[in-house]
Parts: C-alpha cells; sequence; structure tokens
C-alpha cells in the first residue's frame, strides 16, 4: 500500500464507555494516530446505519465503540441494539462488494484506555491494508470486489454469496 | 493571548465565538492555538476567537462572558479538555451571560487529541475539524430548559453495613426518612465481627454497636432486614422500589431475648458469624448486640415448621410474649423513593479457589475473618485465639498476605486493607501471646492511610514479627504442623517454615448478588465486579444513573475510615437532592414529529424505559422518563423521532466538518 496515505477514520463513541475510554486513552497518554476523530453520542444504540454509511461515504473506515455486553449499556441494552445493527450492515457491505472490515465494532468501557488505543492503532493499520476508500468507486480494491461479486451473484442467480 | 474577529459576510444568524484553550503547555505544546483560532475564524458562523492559556480560570471565563456581551454572540465554543470536566463549568458562564447552556459546546482538544499524538501539524489539524463539528454542533443546537419535575423526599438505603448505617443516619438526621434494606438478619455486616480496628485500635464495636443502637431508634429510620430488593423503576426523585421481606418468624416487637427458645431448641449447626467456629442453635440472634435485637428461626435448619415438627420453642412456657410465630409470612414491601444510596459492601474471596494454600482442607489453616472472630473477646475463643483442630494456642503462627490480591490468576487489584490488618493482626497477637513467634509474608507493604506507616512500623519493632517479602507457593499440614514453602526475595532463598497456624489474608471480592442489583437499578459494574462511579474525581460517589449513589466496599476495597468518609459523602449528596422542591430532568429527551408518525409501536417496543405510549396512535414521549439514550430515534421507519440536540442533521454536518468539508 501506499505509504503516504493517511486513512481518515471516524469513530461513533458512546458517552459513558467509549467516549470515556478513549478520554482514559489521554488521560494514560497512551499514543496512536492522529487519523481517528471522534462524534460523541448519546448510546451505541443511537448510531443509524444511515449513518455510518454517510460516514464510510466520507472516511476510509468508521469505528464504532460501546459499552461491553452483556451489563454494561448505561441505556440497559443500546449495545445489544447496536450489535445487531452492524452485524447487519456488514452483511449488506459484504453483499455490494465493500469489505465489511472497513466498519469495526468494539466494546471498550470507561477505564480501558489501553484498549482504546490498541484498537486505533490496529484499526488505522487494518484501513491502511485496505487502502484509501471511495465510495463511488473509482480506485479502490473493493470496486472489483464489488464487480466480482455482481458477476458471481449473477451467475448464481441472483442469490447472496457467502 | 491573540482575539481576532471575523468580518465578513455570514449566510447565519448566529455568531459563534470560539475559546482555545492552552491548559498550560498540555494542550499548546502539541496543538498550535492561534492556527486553530485563525482557521476557525473562517467559518461563516464563527465571529470572535481567540486562544488563552487557561480558559476555565476565573480570567479565562471572563474573556468568554466579555466576548458574550461585546460580540453579542448567541453561542460559543471552548476548544480544550474533555466535555466530562468542564462541560457544566462553562454551561454555567453560558447561563450567568444570559445565554441559554446548551448554546455551549466542548470541543475536546486535550483528551482525544493533544494528549495521545505527537506531532504538531496533524494534531492540530485534528483540533480545527473537532472545533469546527463542535461549531456545526451548537449552531443547530436548540435552547433547552431543565425540565422539573417533583420528587419523593425519602431515601433508600441498600445495605447495613457501616457504610449504609453512616449514610441512613446521616440523612435521618437531616431529618428526611430513609429506609434501610439489610439482606442479613442484622444490621452491623463485617465490621460487627472484627474485634479491634487499626490503626488505634479501638474496639469494633464499641465504635459500632452504638450507631447500631441509633439506627434502631431513629424516628426517621425504617428498617428492613432479611430483606432484598425486587425490582427499582422509575427516575431520579420518583423510584419506584419494591422489597421482599422474608420471614423471620419471631416478632421482634414481642422478644424480649430470654433466650429460652436458644436452651430448648435440639438443632445445632455452624455459625455464620463467627466464620463456622463456632456452633449455633435453629433459632438465634447472630450477636448479643444485633438489631433488630430479636432471634429469629434459620428455615434451612429447623426440623419444620410446616408441619410443625418440633415446635419446643413456641410452646407458651417457654416463649412467654408469644414472640414466636410459624405463620410468618414473605412480605412485599413498596416504596416511593427520591433517592438510593447503594452500600452493598464485601465478602472475602472464597479460599477454595486458591487450592494451594489449602484452606478447605486444613483445619487450621484459616481466612482473616476467622482470626478476627478467635482474637474477638466475644468470639468462639473468648479471646484468645486457639487452634481449630485442637484448641491449643498456637506459639508459631503466620500471616499471608495478597491471597487472591495483586495476582493475575485471581484478582488483579489491591485489596487495599490487608497490609495494615494483618500487622493489626500480628500486633494483637503477640500481646496476648508474647513469647509467639510471628511470621507475615508479604509482597509489598501497602499501608496507606493516615497513620498507618507508623502503625506498621510499631508492629515490626515493638512486636517482632518477622516480614519476610516473598510470595508463598505452597501450604499443607504434616504431622500436626502447618507447613509453609515460599521465597524470600530479598535473600534470594527458599524459605520453609513450619507454624501452628496460618492465617490468610484474602482479598476483598463485591458482595454476592451485586451483578443482579446493577442490573436492576441500571448502575454499572467495573472490570473487578465491583459498583462503577460516575467519575473518580469530579463524581466520586454518584453512579452514572442520576439518584443512586454509592459508598463503601460495594466501589472498591476501602478500609473503615474511607468507607465512613464516603457514606457521609453519600448522604450529603443524597441530600442535595432531597432539599430540593423541584428537581430538574435533561431537557435532550427524544421528540416525536406526530405528522410523520405512523403509528407502528417499534419505538415502544426498544425503549428501556417504558417513556413511549400510544395515544391517538401517535407516539408520544414522556419527557421525565425519558432518559436520552436514542434507542427510539435509531429505530423509528418514518423519520419521525428525534433527539433534541442530536438530531440527524446535526450528525450529518459534524461528520462534515470531520472530515474537512466544512
Amino acid at each position: 500500500m501506499d505509504i503516504g496515505f493517511e486513512p481518515r477514520i471516524i469513530a461513533f463513541l458512546c458517552q459513558w464507555c467509549g467516549y470515556q475510554g478513549a478520554d482514559m486513552a489521554g488521560t494514560s497518554r497512551l499514543k496512536y494516530p492522529p487519523s481517528i476523530v471522534s462524534i460523541q453520542v448519546p448510546c451505541s444504540g443511537r448510531i443509524e446505519t444511515k449513518q455510518v454509511l454517510e460516514a464510510l461515504s466520507k472516511s476510509d473506515g468508521v469505528l464504532i465503540a460501546g459499552c461491553h455486553t452483556p451489563n454494561d449499556c448505561h441505556y440497559v441494552s443500546g449495545n445489544f441494539k447496536c450489535l445487531k445493527r452492524v452485524t447487519l450492515l456488514k452483511k449488506f457491505l459484504k453483499q455490494v462488494g465493500i469489505n465489511p472490515a472497513r466498519i469495526r465494532l468494539e466494546w471498550i468501557s470507561a477505564t480501558e484506555g489501553r484498549k482504546f488505543a490498541r484498537v486505533a492503532r490496529e484499526f488505522t493499520n487494518e484501513i491502511k491494508e485496505l487502502g484509501p476508500f471511495d465510495f463511488n468507486g473509482k480506485s479502490s480494491q473493493e470496486i472489483k470486489a464489488k464487480q466480482d461479486s455482481k458477476l458471481r451473484l449473477k451467475e448464481m442467480g441472483g442469490k447472496e454469496n457467502e | 493571548m491573540s482575539a481576532l474577529t471575523a468580518h465578513r459576510e455570514r449566510p447565519t444568524k448566529e455568531k459563534i465565538g470560539v475559546f482555545v484553550c492552552h491548559c498550560g503547555r498540555n494542550i499548546a505544546t502539541t496543538v498550535d492555538t492561534k492556527r486553530v483560532v485563525e482557521e476557525i475564524l473562517k467559518h461563516p458562523a464563527v465571529v470572535h476567537a481567540e486562544d488563552y492559556d487557561y480558559v476555565c480560570s476565573s480570567p479565562g471565563q471572563e474573556l468568554i462572558e466579555k466576548a458574550i456581551k461585546e460580540k453579542r454572540l448567541t453561542g460559543f465554543i471552548v476548544a480544550a479538555c474533555s466535555p466530562s470536566l468542564h462541560e457544566t463549568t462553562f454551561r454555567e458562564v453560558a447561563e450567568r451571560t444570559g445565554l441559554n447552556p446548551y448554546k455551549c459546546e466542548i470541543a475536546n482538544i486535550r483528551e482525544q487529541d493533544s494528549w495521545v499524538h505527537e506531532d504538531k501539524e496533524k494534531a492540530t489539524e485534528k483540533a480545527i475539524k473537532l472545533t469546527k463539528s463542535a461549531v456545526e454542533k451548537v449552531i443547530r443546537n436548540e435552547e433547552l430548559e431543565p425540565i422539573k419535575v417533583g420528587l419523593y423526599k425519602k431515601a433508600l438505603v441498600i445495605g447495613g453495613g457501616i457504610a449504609g448505617i453512616r449514610a441512613a443516619l446521616d440523612i435521618a438526621d437531616a431529618g428526611f426518612p430513609v429506609v434501610l434494606v439489610e439482606k442479613g438478619s442484622t444490621i452491623g455486616g463485617h465490621m460487627a465481627k472484627l474485634a479491634e480496628t487499626f490503626p488505634t485500635l479501638d474496639c469494633a464495636s464499641c465504635i459500632l454497636t452504638p450507631l447500631m443502637s441509633a439506627v434502631a431508634h431513629h424516628s426517621n429510620i425504617r428498617l428492613l432486614t432479611l430483606s432484598e430488593i425486587m425490582d427499582v423503576e422509575g427516575y431520579l426523585g420518583n423510584f419506584h422500589v419494591r422489597i421482599k421481606k422474608n420471614p423471620r418468624y419471631v416478632d421482634p416487637e414481642k422478644c424480649n431475648l430470654c433466650n429460652d427458645c436458644v436452651d430448648i431448641c435440639p438443632v445445632t449447626v455452624s455459625s455464620e458469624f463467627d466464620e463456622g467456629l463456632s456452633l449455633r442453635k435453629a433459632i438465634y440472634i447472630p450477636f448479643p448486640q444485633a438489631v433488630p435485637s430479636s432471634y429469629l428461626i434459620d428455615l434451612d435448619a429447623c426440623l419444620g415448621m410446616n408441619p410443625i415438627t418440633c415446635g419446643k420453642c413456641a410452646e407458651p412456657d417457654i416463649c412467654g410474649p408469644e414472640a414466636v410465630n410459624f405463620d410468618d409470612q414473605t412480605e412485599i414491601i413498596e416504596e416511593d423513593i427520591g433517592v438510593i444510596v447503594v452500600a452493598t459492601g464485601y465478602e472475602l474471596y472464597n479460599p477454595e479457589n486458591i487450592g494451594e494454600y489449602g484452606a478447605d482442607k486444613y483445619l487450621d489453616v484459616i481466612t482473616s475473618l476467622q482470626f478476627e472472630r478467635l482474637l474477638s473477646p466475644s468470639g468462639p475463643a473468648v479471646g484468645i485465639p486457639k487452634r481449630p483442630s485442637d484448641e491449643k494456642i498456637p506459639k508459631r503462627i503466620a500471616f499471608i498476605h495478597c491471597v487472591g490480591s495483586r495476582d493475575e490468576r485471581h484478582q488483579p487489584y489491591c485489596s487495599h486493607i490487608c497490609c495494615t490488618y494483618s500487622a493489626k493482626h500480628a500486633l494483637l497477637f503477640k500481646e496476648l501471646v508474647p513469647d509467639a513467634d510471628i511470621y507475615s509474608f508479604y509482597i509489598d507493604i501497602r499501608a496507606v492511610g493516615k497513620n498507618y506507616e507508623d502503625f506498621i512500623r510499631r508492629v515490626q519493632e515493638e512486636a517482632g514479627v518477622h516480614y519476610i517479602r516473598g510470595k508463598v507457593s505452597r501450604i499443607y499440614e504434616q504431622d500436626g504442623k502447618v507447613k509453609i514453602f515460599g521465597v524470600d526475595t530479598l535473600l534470594n532463598k527458599r524459605i520453609e517454615i513450619e507454624v501452628d497456624m496460618a492465617v490468610l489474608a484474602l482479598s476483598m471480592v463485591p458482595a454476592h448478588g451485586i451483578e443482579d442489583l446493577a442490573s436492576k437499578m441500571r448502575i454499572q459494574i467495573d472490570g473487578s465486579g465491583f459498583l462503577q462511579e460516575l467519575h473518580p474525581k469530579l463524581h466520586p460517589v454518584e453512579s452514572a444513573t442520576s439518584g443512586i449513589f454509592l459508598a463503601g466496599a460495594a466501589q472498591s476495597p476501602k478500609d473503615i475510615q474511607d468507607t465512613v468518609a464516603q457514606a457521609s459523602a453519600a448522604a450529603s449528596k443524597a441530600l442535595g437532592i432531597l432539599t430540593q422542591e423541584k428537581i430538574s430532568h435533561i431537557p435532550t429527551v427524544a421528540t416525536v414529529d406526530t405528522d410523520l408518525c405512523s403509528g407502528c409501536r417499534l419505538c415502544i417496543s426498544v425503549c428501556p424505559y417504558g417513556a413511549i405510549k400510544l395515544i391517538d396512535e401517535k407516539a408520544e414521549v414522556k419527557e421525565v422518563l425519558c432518559e436520552g439514550c436514542g434507542a427510539c430515534v435509531s429505530t423509528c421507519p418514518s423519520d419521525a423521532i428525534s433527539l433534541r440536540n442530536h438530531t440527524d442533521e446535526q450528525v450529518s454536518s459534524m461528520l462534515k466538518a470531520l472530515v474537512g468539508e466544512i
């Protein structure tokens, strides 16, 4: 991959866990690449698929961090709502030929600054490997994958290709 | 400091000020604050921007006030530390200058920027994006007023140990009714079992029992023992709590503690209060000073009440006042409560989990609480510890620190009190048995309270305890002796000693059932299983659910001093709410556009608070119940619900700012 490529990553962080975990990484002065910019959301259950897609359309990867399952969600079960949504979204992305690895969901508690920094570093490296993302489909690998999957879908008579 | 003002045509009526904080060097070293000011001024809504050393300081706040007045700002951004720290501070500045507090937003350029990045140029770029994104949000923020609701002026305290007792008394003394719920048959908790307390060596009972008695006689306290929380509904100021009160089978009002029922009872089982070192009857009182001051029947041990198999204790010539009542039933008690203090305390880690120390196999390998009972003048050994195996006074004794604590295989954390109480045990034992040989195996000595270091020194020097730095690898019994294998890491040699008795300083773990209780109350649990405070410094006794406070060892391992201090802190926070006539509820709640609502009920199914009802086939949000999580917003297929000040439009424009499109 292009050495000079600095991925743009948007992070949706829930205000109780993910965001606090990111703050804890700061308080502990743990370093991670500046490629990640965050947006605070009340709960991971507030995040909509359309928002994730909108974010992905403007970036190279989207990180979502919420409270640990099963019990940590401040709003009881928002994390599960998020989990369901992201799982479905990833299947959808795969079907349309976008690498689902561009979306990453993590449970990061308010005390897990170390985990936040590690995830931020790992995810940046993964996105670097995947290369820049062009949602409208001009240059990235995924477009080839997209065409391939379309082709395969045709071959399979329109059935989902797992 | 530099202040710049933009003179440009602006398409929006909003006039936003931006204040970029240096935080001394914390931000300014990695973020070029001057550039942030220059760049942000290019934003069409920004009419004023400046940077300053400490925006949170008094002169910093004055800068904001001055700019609001002079530039007639409609909102402002502080680009500084995390909103967790000073969002409230700056929103108060807004309020006292005549702006709505929601017209202030924070751009977190310290915790999530300057502290985590090293490349100044990139960190500055990021700071600009974060600040722009905050500007995009604030110009779309509605001016909101807190929702005012009434409250029940009554407190619920869960747990009757020293933390719960202290909190209940503080609230009750201030004139508010308190319901104190205790799972066990008496209040007093672990402290009631202790012989003497470090570092002053006051007798624990002498401190605790007057407080227990004060609870029993306080006109503002309703004490419910043998009781558990079934469920908690509602919100700050308006909780509805159901409590299950298990039968005691003895009426504390009638019981006169004559002891005749105990004498006649034919069943003996081991005593929980004496940590299994003595026996009690099926009808019993845990200890003489128990509160409520009455016997109870242990249903599991009793030969049978339904049908009555033995029934001797209830016979009129035995129980004169007719206090014994086999027909006592479980009661469900409902209470309307304004605030809750959770003080459910701790347990010792189960020694069976540490097989190599053999506490489950060998009688003379005991827990620290058992030793505490042996030291107690009212305990099973009447004050001079004896070996459980043969009742002889031990001459050689070993104290093992950090049993289960600071151990990746068990609890990674430090249990905080074991170093000091093991020293206390050694000192008290030496006073009772002056010719004893005492060994104390430790990893590090952590005596971190007022006067604790002096106390440890006194034990080392006066009592002549042999402190051995090193971990014990194995304990077993052979020929009536306890053999201890370990290593002395200071002398770098293996140690093998023979003692009469070994005492394990087991780690403190959260009380059984805490997870269940926490999930009922929607409070968080930390990585070690203790209750999680909202913020260690800003909100150390608050849980994440407003109106629920934490006290004592349920929050983290701590000694009695810290427990009592925290309990009083929790009580004072609780009183801060109880003394108000109305309380404020967050206004950033969900709101329904009835024109778009199709009445599909999906929102109702996802709301964790039951805050949405269908009225005339349209969803309606009961604002005081809504906690603003947004689950309904993301579920609504018609986009009819939005969250105030976190709308789709706001998120969308923030995203644009974050990627540099604005």
